[in-house]
Formats: C-alpha cells, structure tokens, sequence
C-alpha cells in the first residue's frame, strides 16, 4: 500500500519539515504520495512532485485551505485516507493541529512525535520531555503519525515523478474563521533548521540585552533562541521558544546564554552536536550537557565573545 | 454556560524522571505526581471566565486511577465547583479519553471545555483536537489568550511561525498553552472547602467506552547521555576551540 504525508507550506514556500516527512515516509515504502491544500499552489504542488521518493502529489487550490484551518483539512485527508497504510504529517503546529483529527475519524490511535522508525508497525518517540524513548508498536491497521523533523534529513531536490494531480472535494462550512497572523519576520536562518542557534535565558534580565544575542547570532549567521523563563519575561517572542513545548532544534553549535537548563529546555536542545553553555551560576544544570562550559558574567562574555569573532571573522578575509 | 476542565495526575514537572532498569516503564514508585502544568492553565483561565460573569459552573473531569480524585480536590480548591473521575487504569490513550469526554459532554452539555494542550508524561498532544473532531465543535488548540464575547469566542494561538487569531462560535474547544494565564495556588480556606465539594465518581465501562490500548510499550529505553564537555577559562580559549577543536565556527 502507499503512504500518504501531508505538506506543510505557507502557500509560496514548502516548509523543510515537509521534506523531512518525505524522507521518515521513504523508510516505511517506496509508493510515497504528497497532499498539498492551499491557495495558488501550483508553484509548489510542482516543485514537490520533484522531490526524491516522490511518486504523485495531489492538490487542491481553494481559499479554504488558504489558512490551514484543521476542520478543512480533515475531511480531504479522510476522503483519501482509504488506499493508504501510512499517513504521515510533520510533528509542528500544522501537523499537531490536523492530525489527531484524522486519527479518531478513522478510530486509531495517532503516534505523535516519531524520531525513529523500527519497522512498518514500530516506532520510537520521546516520552516525559524526550527524559526516555517509548518504542512502541500499534495494533492499528491504518497508521496516523507525525514526524520530529529534525530527527529525518530532508530529501533531495531530485528523483520526483514529476507527477501531479489536482482533485476536487466540497467541504462543509468549519465554524473556524481566521482572523490574522502575525509572524515575525526575521532575515536570520530559521530557528529550526538553522546550523548555528544562540540562545538567551533569564539572564539577560531585558528584552534590551537580547541586542547582545543577535550581535553573536549576525557574526555567526545563527538563528536566536529562547528559553521559556525568557520568553515569559517577554524580552522575545513565543516563536523563539526552545524547549519541551517550543521548538525542537538540533544544530550544529547550540551556544546557551544565561540559561539554567530546565528539564524543558534541554528537551529542546540536547541533541545538538556541539552544546557551549556561558553562565555565572557554575552549579548550573546546563554545564552538564555542554561540550564546552564558560563560568562568567555574560554581559562581559559576550561583548568579548563580539570581538574575538571579529578577530576570527578579519584574519579569514 | 458550564464550562467543562479536564486535568490528568502527572509525576511533578520538577521530577527527574527515572526509566525503570527492565526497560517496562519510569518509576512512578515515591514519586510526587501534580496536575498536568498546562491543565492548571485550562483551570484558571475557566475560573477567570466564570469571575468575569461568563459561565455559571466549572465541572473538572479526571481520568485514571482513584488517586486522580486529588488531581481534581487541586482544581476545586482552586475554585472549581464539582469534579466527576471516570475511573481507569492511569494510561488510557488519548484516543479513549477523547470518546470518554465526548461521553461526558453529552451529560453535561457545556458550552466550553478546557484542556491543557499536552500532558508532560506522554507529550502525545491529541486529546482536544480528537474530542473536537468526535464532537463536531469547533478547535482553538495551543490558546495563549481566550476572549468571549456573547456567542464568540476570540482565540489567540501560538504557532510556529508566531501568533494567529482565529473566531470560533460556542460551544468550542480549547486546548491550553502555559501563556495561557498564570494559575493561582488554592487558599487554605479553600482548599478545606473543596474538601466538601462533590466529585462524581464513575467507571469507563458504565459509559460503554473501550479503553484497551492500541499502542504497545515495547520499551521504554534512556536516551543517549551526553558527556559533560570541558571547562574553559576565557572567551578566547571558547572560540579556539570551537575553531580549531570541534570546527563548527
């Protein structure tokens, strides 16, 4: 049977953790199919039927899907759900939203939050703040799951079918209208694909000195973090939030600033390759996990940390 | 209006969860267990709707084992009015407690149910979307702000990308992000209070809801740990390192 995984976009751009479930779905079976639901996608419906693993992409261009409204985007997923083993979605805010939705229409219990694959039927997902792995297999015939991006590369830009097929399904009216959005909007790389994160905690003390973390992150081309003690002191925005019920980040260089490390935070973080914590508190639970640890006072470590970047940045040029 | 709040008895956020050593599950032996961090959410913030003249009643429902009646005595003590605790074992699937919520509503009939948007020991993050999609009512998952007004509700969610607002009409449902509000710790007069206050007790069977599982725990495993790295004296010191040592710079 194929496996169906459900796109994420924002109606011009095919969001990575797209390309990242293509890639989880490819590790269960070759006949992969692609649902994209938006508004004027047939830019993108094209551009992921060229995709490795690739077999079709289906889409439906209506404004009702403009906004990805859950109670829209379920029924068109039950209308399919039929010829398919697997249905597979990205374990974001889209994903979480859609997904469990589909699951109890379909009564079967969803995986959320996948980060390895054992077999067609056995996965493993982190349970208790990613504190232990759960390997779990369902009795479920028909699989509803959503995949950690970050845990699956994303494919590459080639070997798709190249095929597409547009459909239609009226759905009823949802109840749910949108009102607005508000994103912001950054020229940084993306938190959760970034190489580079630098993170800023509660020790910033103001939204004013996170300046000193963007100085590091534009020498670094990283992308800024938050914990949550940081973003509930509203020095930055919810969307910057690292942690159990943030994002889930997996650079190459996490570099925490003025961050503890509660147990929610490092669900977030704990799997980057290099981890540098910079804190005055030596006893602090992040100096645990960190490759490399800094005792000291940030608000001098980091505008020293500014100029032997410059040092580094004028000896390369 | 009722409004309906669930909450789920959880080892203690502040716990440094232990995987058991044969590999069947964490120890739960000894170890404090609280309220669900995001339920508390779901509970202020109906508390805070009903003290602004919106809603007449706060009912709590708890789901699992007969200590679960503590979870709910937390929420009355707080302010709730009643709590009803369908009884089953402690690791019904949101998939069940969707159908066991659906169940309750129908006796019920709320016009609001409140959940928190994660339980923090299985973090499957389903439970108010299923019960939305079992119900037909509309969804307004991972709320950082509820507004009310007549018929409808305003609800700000926190998303990847940043903030959406969406209008949904009533009865809805929202699952509770830990912006959501700030709960207030239960007053010891009120806490002797919620003592007297009723809580329903009931079997998931009486309701004709299967709670067998679906998903088999095969293992529950430590994740990798993490050697702790090198101390280093200078900033410096630091970029050498991550220059010439590690190579991510």
């Amino acid at each position: 049977m194929s496996i169906l995984v459900i796109a994420e976009h924002n109606n011009i751009e095919i969001k990575s953790s797209t390309l990242n479930t293509i890639n989880a779905a490819s590790k269960l079976g070759s006949e992969i199919e692609v649902l994209v639901l938006g508004s004027n996608i047939d830019n993108i419906s094209k551009e992921i039927s060229s995709y490795q693993h690739v077999s079709k992409v289906i889409f439906i261009d209506s404004e009702k899907f403009e906004n990805a409204i859950a109670e829209n985007i379920e029924p068109v997923i039950l209308s399919l759900a039929e010829k398919y083993s697997h249905i597979l979605a990205p374990a974001t805010t889209f994903g979480k939203n859609v997904m469990p939705r589909v699951a109890v229409k379909l009564d079967v219990a969803q995986i959320s939050d996948i980060v390895n694959i054992e077999s067609e039927d056995t996965f493993i997902r982190p349970i208790y703040a990613g504190n232990a792995l759960a390997t779990v297999k369902t009795k479920d015939t028909k699989k509803v799951i959503t995949v950690r991006p970050t845990s699956f590369d994303v494919v590459a830009k080639e070997g798709g079918s190249g095929i597409v097929e547009q459909i239609n399904l009226d759905i009823a009216e949802s109840g749910v209208e949108f009102i607005d959005r508000e994103e912001s909007k950054s020229d940084r790389p993306e938190l959760s694909t970034a190489r580079i994160v630098v993170s800023g905690g509660r020790g910033l003390q103001s939204a004013e000195n996170f300046k000193l973390i963007s100085d590091i992150a534009d020498k670094l081309n990283a992308a800024i973090g938050a914990s949550r003690a940081a973003v509930d002191a509203g020095y930055v925005s919810n969307d910057y939030q690292v942690g159990q019920t943030g994002k889930v980040v997996v650079p190459d260089l996490y570099i925490a600033v003025g961050i503890s490390g509660a147990i929610q935070h490092l669900a977030g973080m704990k799997e980057s390759k290099i981890i540098v914590a910079i804190n005055k508190d030596e006893e602090a639970p992040i100096f645990n996990i960190a490759d490399y640890g800094l005792t000291a006072d940030l608000f001098e470590a980091l505008p020293a940390l500014s100029t032997e970047l410059d040092k580094l940045n004028s000896i390369e040029k | 209006m009722k409004i309906l709040v669930t909450v789920k008895r959880v080892i203690d956020y502040n716990v440094q969860v232990r995987v058991k050593a044969d590999g069947s599950g964490v120890e739960k032996e000894n170890v404090k267990m609280s309220m669900n961090p995001p339920d508390e959410n779901a509970v202020e913030e109906a508390l805070r709707i009903k003290e602004a003249g919106k809603a007449d009643e706060i009912i709590i429902l708890s789901i699992g084992e007969e200590k679960c009646q503590e979870t709910i005595r937390t929420a009355l003590a707080m302010g709730a009015d009643r709590g009803i605790l369908i009884k089953a074992s402690d690791d019904v699937e949101p998939l069940a407690v969707s159908k066991i919520v659906s169940k309750v509503v129908e006796t019920e009939q709320p016009g609001l149910i409140l959940m928190g948007k994660q339980a923090i020991d299985d973090d499957s993050n389903q439970t108010a979307q299923m019960t939305s999609a079992l119900l037909g009512w509309p969804q307004a998952t991972f709320a950082s702000k509820i507004e009310i007004e007549g018929n409808i509700g305003t609800v700000t969610r926190e998303i990847d990308e940043g903030l959406e607002r969406i209008k949904v009409n009533i009865p809805f449902i929202a699952s509770c992000d830990l912006r959501l509000n700030e709960p207030r710790y239960a007053s010891l007069p009120n806490i002797m209070k919620a003592k007297k206050k009723p809580i329903d007790i009931k079997s998931a069977e009486e309701l004709g809801v299967d709670v067998s599982r679906r998903v088999e725990h095969i293992k529950i495993s430590e994740p990798p740990t993490r050697q702790k790295g090198v101390m280093v004296a200078d900033v410096a010191e630091l970029v050498q390192k991550l220059k010439y040592e590690a190579k991510v710079i």
